[in-house]
C-alpha cells in the first residue's frame, strides 16, 4: 500500500473528522511507530489516550458524536496481548453490544471502527485511519445531533447529503 | 484556577518543518486557563528544561503542557523538571505533535490545525489533572522460592548473597531436582551431581536461607511486598534436629521392593529412605503409603506391623505420629522454580493429551525415556553406570533414540518444542558409544536445534566422532518382536523406510510442567499458558515477571529450558527481587483506582473484571460496630491502573487517577467540531 | 486414553443396512453370514431403498463436495425411511459415510449446500456403524445364545486374531468408538464366542487395501508380514470385518503362501459368531472362501467334541469318586458306631 494520503475528497469539499479512542501500550504505541517510520496519512483523526480500551464508556462515543466528530475509531491490543490482561475482551464485548445501540439511537454504525493494532503495527494503524477516514467521507457529515450543538457556537454549515438524511429521504 | 504553562517544541526540523510553531503557541495564548505559552528549538534539552523551570517560577504555573514528541518518549523528562521547579510532576502532560502530526502529514495548514487541536485537548486534559503522590507500600525483606532444583538453588542463593533471608520450599525429600538424575550434563559432559552438589550444599548451609524439604506451599496471601505463605511441612516421620543420617534405619527396612523414583522406575528403594546418597538433607523420609506399619495401621490392625526403623535408630529420631504442621511466613517477593516432569506415553492421560499407542504405550519393556538412560548411564545408578536394557539385564548392541515423542505433534496435544532433547539424544548417544565401543546408536531425527554456546559442535561430534548413525525422519511403530524392539521408521532423505531390530529403544519424550502447577498458580495468581507452563508478564522484554507483581518465574516451569538458560533466569529473578528489596517501601506510579464509598453501591462488579483480583470487599460497619454496608476497596498495591473497572462501575463510584472520566470526557469536549 | 465418542449402546434391533457395492458383489458371504446371525440374534436389518455407491473408492479422492453427497444421499435415504441408525458392514463405506456425517456437522456451509444436492431436506441425524460395532453391543446376546446353543461351541477356547486394518478405526475423529492404535472392540467379540483374542503387533497394519490389483507385490508383502505375525502368535485364524482385507488376505493368500505352509483361514467377523451360536457353514457363506475353511471347521468341531467327551467323562470320574468317598465315610461312621453295637449283636 502506498504511503499517499487517502486522496478520495468527496466532490463538495467535506472532509470528516474522527475521534479516536485507543489503548497507551498498544495502539498509541503502533501509531507512534507510524510516526517514526514517517507514514503518511490522513490528517481527520485526533487520538484520545487511554490505558486500555477496557476503560471505554460507550458515553465517550456518544459524547463525541454528540460534539461533532463524524466517526469514531477505537483501537487497542489483540485478543490475548493485552497489557492488563483481559481489558480488551471487555472493551469487545462492550463494542458489541454498543454497536446495536446504536444505530438503534439514530447513528450509523458504519461510522465506527472497531480494530486492533499492536505496537509494532504502524502500517496497520495507517491503513485503519485511512480506511476510516474514506468509509466516513463516503457517508457524508454526521448531522443527527445537530440540533445539541451549543447555541453559541457558530454551527459551520457542512457540504453534501448525510447517510442518514438519505436514509430518511428513501423512507418518506 | 487553572494556570497552565503551554510550550511549543520545534524539535530541530521535525515538527517546526511541518507545523507552525509560532501559530500554535498564539493559538493557546488566549484559551481560557493557559497563563504562558512558549516555543522552542529542542525542549527537551538542558536549556529547554530551563526555560520549563523558569516560566513555572516566574508565573506560578499550575499546570504544564509540552506539544512536542511523544510522551513515551519523554514524560519522564519533563515530569522530572516540573518536579525539580516544585510543581506536582502529575500536572504535567505532553501533547503528542510529533509522531501523530509533523510526521506523518504534509500539509502545512492541515498538520498545524492539528497540533492545535491536540495540544488543546491536553490543555483541557490537565486542567483536571490532581496533584498526586507516588503510593507507598512496604517491603518485608524475604523472599520465598518454591522449588529446589538447579533454578530454585541459584535464585535462593543470589538472594542470600546480597544479605536478604529466603524460604526455600522443596515438595520431596531432598533439593536437586531433575539435575541431580543427571549423569552428565551437555556439552562439556560435566559429571551432573559433580557440579550440583556444591551448590546444593551452599545452599543448606547458608545462614540466609531456611530450607523447607517435604514441604509445599499451602496458602498465600497478600500482594507485593507483603505476602503472608503458609507453608505445609509434610510429615517426614523423622525428627530433621535429631536425625543423623547414619542410614541404619533405611538398612533396616523390611520394604525393600519399592519402585524408586529417583531411578525412574529401574531401582528399588526401601519404605524409610533418602532418595540419593548425596542428598540434602541427608534426612530420610518415611513413605507411609507402602511402609508396613503404616499399611497395617490402615487396616485396622491393632498391634503395629512393623517398627524396625524406630527400634534400630539409636538417635530416637524415628517418630510414627508426626502430622502435618504449618508454617506461616511474611514474604516480600516469590520465585516459582517448580521445573518440569516429562511427558509419558501412557494410556492415562490428562486432559487434552493422547498417549503413543503407536509406541505401545509404555507397556514394551526396553522403551525407556531419558531420565531412565540417565539413570543407567550413571555410576551411581542402579546398573552402576552399564548400559544394560531393563528386561534381561543385557548390554543392548544396537540402541535406537527417538526425537520429538509428544513434542511439536498437536495431535497429541503438544505443539511445541522441548529444545533440550536434540542435545541430550547426542549426549545419550555419545554416551552408549563411549561404553559400547561396538554399539550401534540410531537416532531418529525431525530437525537437530543446537542453538546454544558449543551446542551444534556437541551434536556433531556424536556423528562425526563417535559414529552415531542419524536419520531423519519419523518412527511409526514401535512392538515387542521375540527378544527384540521392531523400530519401524522412515528416512526422508533417502526416501526410503526403515525397519530396525533394536535391543533398547530411548524416547525423548516431551517437557512438561510439573504436576500441581496450575492449583499453585491460583494460590498465587499467576496465569499458566494452554500447556500449564506460568506465563511470563511480556515474552520479549519481562521473562522472568509475571503479571502478579511480586512474584517470579524462573527455569523450566515457565518454558522449556536447559541448565544455563534456568541458572540465568534464576539469577535474574534474584536482581529482580534485590531491586524490590532495596528501599524499605516501594514507589509505585499513582495511576490507580480509586473507589468513592460514599457513593459505592457494593455490587463488585468491579472486583469481577480486575484482571488483577486487586478489589476486594470492605464492609461499612456503624459506630457501634453493625455491618451496615458493603463497599469496593481497590488495594492500591495490586492495580496495575487499566480502568476496566471504572468502565463497569454502576454507579461511577470507582475513579482510575490520571484517567478519569472528568479529563476525558474534558478531552472529548475540547475537540468540539463545532466551530 | 483418547476420549471415545461413540461408546458401547444396549444391542440395536432395527437398523437401516447399507450393504454398498461389496456385500451384494464379491463379498457375499459377508452379506450371507451377516443376515444369518441379525436374524438369530433378533437384529432387524432393513436394506435402504435405492441406495447408491458411496464413492469409498475415487469419489472423495475427486471432489470433496461429492465425496460428502453421495454418502450423505444414503444417509437421508435411510432418515427419511425412519431409521436412527444406519448399518454399513463394508469398512470402507462405513468409514465414508462416517465422515460424510461428521463433515456435514463441522464444516461450515457444507449441510446447508446438501438439501439442494439431495432434493429435500436433511437434518444429519443418522448414527453410522459397522458390523464390528453391531456385534460388540450385542455381546451380552451372544454369550447368552452361545451357552444355551445344544452343539458344543466350536470356537471354545480357539485362538482367533482380530484384524482390524486402516478404516474400521482411522481416523479417529471419523470412528471414535475404539482406540485407534490398538483397538479392542473386535476382540470383545471373540471373546464374547468364547474364543481367546490373540495378543498380536498386526491389527491396524495396512493390507494394501485397493492396491490390490495395481500394486499386487505390495499387497502379498504386508499380507504376508500379517499372516506371519498371527501365526506366530499362536492364531488359528484371522478375523476381519473388511472386504478387501479378506479378499487380499483370501484371495491373494496362495500368491504370498510358502511351500509346505500350513493355510491361515481368514474369517468374517460375522461368520465367527454364526459358528459359535451354531449356524450351519453353508449358511455362513463359508464355501466361498479361497483358504478352504472346511478343514478348519472340522477340526474345531472334532476339538469341540472331543471336549464334550473328555468333560463327561471328568465328570464321570469325579461323580465316581465322590460316591466313592461318601460311602468310605458312611462305611467309617457304621464302623465306629458298630462297636457298641457289634458288642450286642454277638
Amino acid at each position: 500500500m502506498s504511503d499517499a494520503i487517502a486522496t478520495s475528497a468527496a466532490a463538495d469539499g467535506f472532509e470528516p473528522r474522527i475521534t479516536a479512542f485507543v489503548c497507551n501500550w498498544c495502539t498509541y504505541t503502533g501509531a507512534d511507530l507510524a510516526g517514526t517510520s514517517r507514514l503518511h496519512m490522513a490528517s481527520n483523526v485526533r487520538i484520545i489516550r487511554l490505558p486500555c480500551t477496557g476503560r471505554i464508556d460507550p458515553l465517550f462515543i456518544i459524547k463525541s458524536f454528540e460534539r461533532g466528530a463524524d466517526g469514531v475509531i477505537v483501537s487497542g491490543c489483540h485478543p490475548a496481548d493485552c497489557h492488563y490482561n483481559s481489558g480488551n475482551y471487555h472493551a469487545r464485548r462492550r463494542f458489541a453490544v454498543f454497536h446495536d445501540l446504536m444505530e438503534f439511537i439514530g447513528v450509523d454504525p458504519r461510522r465506527m471502527t472497531f480494530s486492533w493494532v499492536s505496537a509494532s503495527e504502524g502500517a496497520k494503524w495507517r491503513d485503519v485511519v485511512n480506511e476510516a477516514v474514506t468509509s466516513v467521507r463516503e457517508l457524508g457529515p454526521f448531522q443527527a445531533y445537530r440540533a445539541l450543538a451549543p447555541k453559541d457556537a457558530g454551527v459551520a454549515a457542512p457540504t453534501g447529503p448525510s447517510a442518514e438524511a438519505v436514509t430518511q429521504a428513501e423512507a418518506s | 484556577m487553572s494556570r497552565i504553562g503551554v510550550f511549543v517544541c520545534h524539535c530541530g526540523e521535525n515538527i517546526g518543518r511541518t507545523v507552525d510553531c509560532e501559530a500554535v503557541a498564539a493559538a493557546l495564548k488566549d484559551h481560557p486557563g493557559v497563563a504562558f505559552t512558549e516555543d522552542y528549538k529542542y525542549m527537551c534539552s538542558d536549556p529547554g528544561q530551563q526555560l520549563v523551570k523558569k516560566a513555572i517560577e516566574e508565573n506560578n504555573l499550575t499546570g504544564v503542557v509540552v506539544a512536542a514528541c511523544s510522551p513515551h518518549m519523554h514524560e519522564k523528562t519533563f515530569r522530572r523538571a516540573c518536579d525539580q521547579a516544585g510543581l506536582n510532576q502529575y500536572m504535567c502532560e505532553m501533547a503528542n505533535v510529533r509522531e501523530h502530526c509533523s510526521w506523518i502529514h504534509e500539509d502545512r495548514g492541515e498538520a498545524t490545525a492539528k497540533a492545535i487541536d491536540i495540544t488543546r485537548t491536553i490543555v483541557e486534559k490537565v486542567k483536571h489533572n490532581k496533584p498526586l503522590e507516588s503510593i507507598r507500600i512496604p517491603v518485608t525483606k524475604r523472599a520465598l522460592v518454591i522449588g529446589g532444583g538447579i533454578a530454585g538453588i541459584q535464585a535462593a542463593l543470589d538472594i542470600a548473597d546480597g544479605g536478604h533471608e529466603v524460604v526455600l520450599v522443596e515438595k520431596e525429600a531432598s533439593i536437586g531436582g531433575h539435575m541431580s538424575q543427571l549423569s552428565e550434563t551437555f556439552p562439556t559432559l560435566d559429571c551432573s551431581q559433580c557440579i550440583l552438589t556444591p551448590r546444593m550444599v551452599e545452599a543448606y548451609q547458608h545462614p540466609n536461607i531456611k530450607l523447607h524439604t517435604w514441604s509445599e506451599v499451602e496458602k498465600v496471601d497478600g500482594y507485593i511486598g507483603n505476602f503472608n505463605v503458609t507453608i505445609r511441612k509434610k510429615a517426614r516421620s523423622v525428627n530433621e534436629d535429631l536425625c543423623n543420617g547414619c542410614g541404619d534405619c533405611q538398612a533396616a527396612c523390611p520394604a525393600k521392593r519399592i519402585p524408586s523414583e529417583f531411578e525412574a522406575g529401574l531401582g528399588k528403594r526401601t519404605a524409610i529412605y533418602v532418595p540419593f546418597p548425596q542428598a540434602v538433607p541427608n534426612i530420610p523420609v518415611l513413605d507411609r503409603q507402602n511402609c508396613t506399619l503404616f499399611k497395617g495401621r490402615r487396616k485396622g490392625l491393632a498391634k503395629d506391623a512393623c517398627g524396625k526403623c524406630q527400634e534400630v535408630c539409636l538417635k530416637g529420631a524415628v517418630d510414627y505420629d508426626t502430622e502435618d504442621t504449618f508454617i506461616e511466613e511474611e514474604i516480600g517477593a516469590i520465585v516459582v522454580a517448580t521445573g518440569f516432569k516429562l511427558y509419558d506415553i501412557g494410556r492415562e492421560q490428562p486432559e487434552g493429551l493422547k498417549g503413543y499407542g503407536e509406541y505401545g504405550y509404555g507397556e514394551v519393556p526396553d522403551v525407556i525415556d531419558g531420565l531412565q538412560f540417565e539413570r543407567l548411564a550413571s555410576a551411581s545408578g542402579p546398573t552402576e553406570g552399564a548400559i544394560l536394557r531393563p528386561s534381561d539385564g543385557k548390554e543392548p548392541r544396537t540402541v535406537v533414540f527417538v526425537h520429538c515423542v509428544g513434542s511439536r505433534d498437536p495431535e497429541k496435544g503438544i505443539s511445541y518444542c522441548s529444545k533440550i532433547c536434540c542435545m541430550y539424544n547426542a549426549k545419550h548417544a555419545m554416551l552408549y558409544k563411549h561404553k559400547v565401543h561396538d554399539g550401534r546408536a540410531v537416532a531418529f531425527y525431525m530437525d537437530i536445534r543446537a542453538g546454544g554456546k558449543g551446542y551444534d559442535e556437541f551434536s556433531r561430534r556424536a556423528i562425526e566422532e563417535d559414529g552415531a548413525e542419524y536419520i531423519r525422519g519419523r518412527v511409526s511403530r514401535i512392538f515387542r518382536d521375540g527378544d527384540v524392539v521392531k523400530v519401524w521408521g522412515y528416512d526422508t532423505l533417502s526416501g526410503e523406510q526403515v525397519v530396525i531390530d533394536a535391543d533398547m529403544v530411548v524416547l525423548a519424550t516431551a517437557m512438561r510442567p510439573q504436576d500441581g502447577v496450575r492449583e499453585l498458580a491460583q494460590k498465587l495468581s499467576v496465569s499458566t499458558d494452554e500447556h500449564g507452563f506460568i506465563n511470563e508478564a511480556h515474552p520479549k522484554l519481562r521473562p522472568v515477571e509475571t503479571n502478579t507483581a511480586g512474584v517470579f518465574v524462573a527455569g523450566a516451569c515457565q518454558a522449556p529450558r536447559d541448565i544455563p538458560e534456568a541458572v540465568a533466569m534464576a539469577s535474574a529473578t534474584g536482581a529482580k527481587v534485590m531491586s524490590l528489596f532495596s528501599a524499605d517501601e516501594l514507589e509505585r506510579e499513582p495511576a490507580v483506582a480509586i473507589v468513592n464509598e460514599n457513593t459505592c453501591i457494593g455490587c463488585m462488579n468491579c472486583a469481577k473484571v480486575c484482571a488483577y483480583g486487586a478489589i476486594e470487599q470492605r464492609e461499612i460497619c456503624t459506630v457501634d460496630g453493625h455491618v451496615c454496608g458493603h463497599v469496593a476497596y481497590v488495594n492500591p498495591g495490586v492495580c496495575q491502573g487499566c480502568g476496566t473497572c471504572q468502565a463497569v462501575c454502576l454507579s461511577k463510584s470507582v475513579e482510575l487517577q490520571t484517567f478519569t472520566d472528568e479529563q476525558i470526557f474534558s478531552e472529548i469536549n475540547a475537540l468540539c467540531y463545532w466551530e | 486414553m483418547t476420549e471415545i465418542t461413540a461408546p458401547p449402546r444396549p444391542m440395536m434391533t432395527d437398523v437401516a443396512y447399507y450393504p454398498g457395492c461389496s456385500l451384494h458383489g464379491t463379498s457375499r458371504e459377508f452379506d450371507e453370514s451377516l443376515r444369518a446371525v441379525a436374524a438369530e440374534l433378533g437384529i432387524g436389518l432393513t436394506e435402504i431403498a435405492d441406495w447408491n455407491c458411496c464413492g469409498a473408492s475415487s469419489g472423495h479422492t475427486t471432489d470433496h463436495l461429492l465425496g460428502v453427497a453421495l454418502p450423505a444421499r444414503n444417509l437421508a435415504l435411510a432418515e427419511a425411511q425412519g431409521f436412527d441408525t444406519v448399518l454399513a458392514p463394508c469398512a470402507a463405506c462405513y468409514n465414508r459415510l462416517s465422515a460424510a456425517r461428521l463433515a456435514m456437522a463441522t464444516e461450515e456451509g457444507l449441510a446447508e449446500q446438501l438439501p439442494d444436492i439431495l432434493g429435500h431436506q436433511f437434518a444429519n441425524s443418522v448414527d453410522v456403524y459397522n458390523a464390528v460395532q453391531l456385534l460388540r453391543d450385542a455381546s451380552a446376546t451372544i454369550e447368552e445364545k452361545v451357552a444355551t446353543t445344544l452343539a458344543p461351541n466350536p470356537l471354545e477356547g480357539v485362538k482367533l486374531a482380530a484384524y482390524y486394518g486402516c478404516l474400521l478405526v482411522r481416523p479417529f475423529e471419523v470412528c471414535g468408538y475404539d482406540d485407534p492404535e490398538q483397538p479392542t472392540s473386535m476382540d470383545e467379540v471373540i471373546n464374547a464366542c468364547g474364543a481367546d483374542d490373540v495378543d498380536w503387533d498386526m491389527k491396524v497394519e495396512c493390507c494394501g487395501g485397493a492396491f490390490s490389483v495395481s500394486r499386487t507385490a505390495s499387497v502379498l508383502r504386508l499380507g504376508r508380514a500379517i499372516i506371519d505375525n498371527a501365526r506366530a502368535h499362536g492364531a488359528e485364524a484371522i478375523i476381519v470385518a473388511c472386504p478387501l482385507c479378506h479378499s487380499n488376505l483370501d484371495l491373494r493368500q496362495k500368491a504370498m503362501a510358502q511351500r509346505g505352509e500350513e493355510p491361515m483361514p481368514i474369517l468374517f467377523v460375522t461368520q465367527m459368531v454364526g459358528l459359535a451360536l451354531g449356524l450351519a457353514p453353508v449358511d455362513l457363506g463359508l464355501g466361498r472362501h479361497f483358504v478352504d475353511t472346511e478343514p478348519l471347521i472340522a477340526r474345531l468341531v472334532q476339538r469341540a467334541a472331543e471336549r464334550v467327551v473328555a468333560e463327561k467323562l471328568a465328570k464321570e470320574e469325579a461323580a465316581a469318586k465322590a460316591a466313592a468317598r461318601t460311602a468310605k465315610q458312611k462305611v467309617g461312621a457304621v464302623a465306629s458306631s458298630g462297636g457298641a453295637q457289634g458288642g450286642e449283636a454277638q
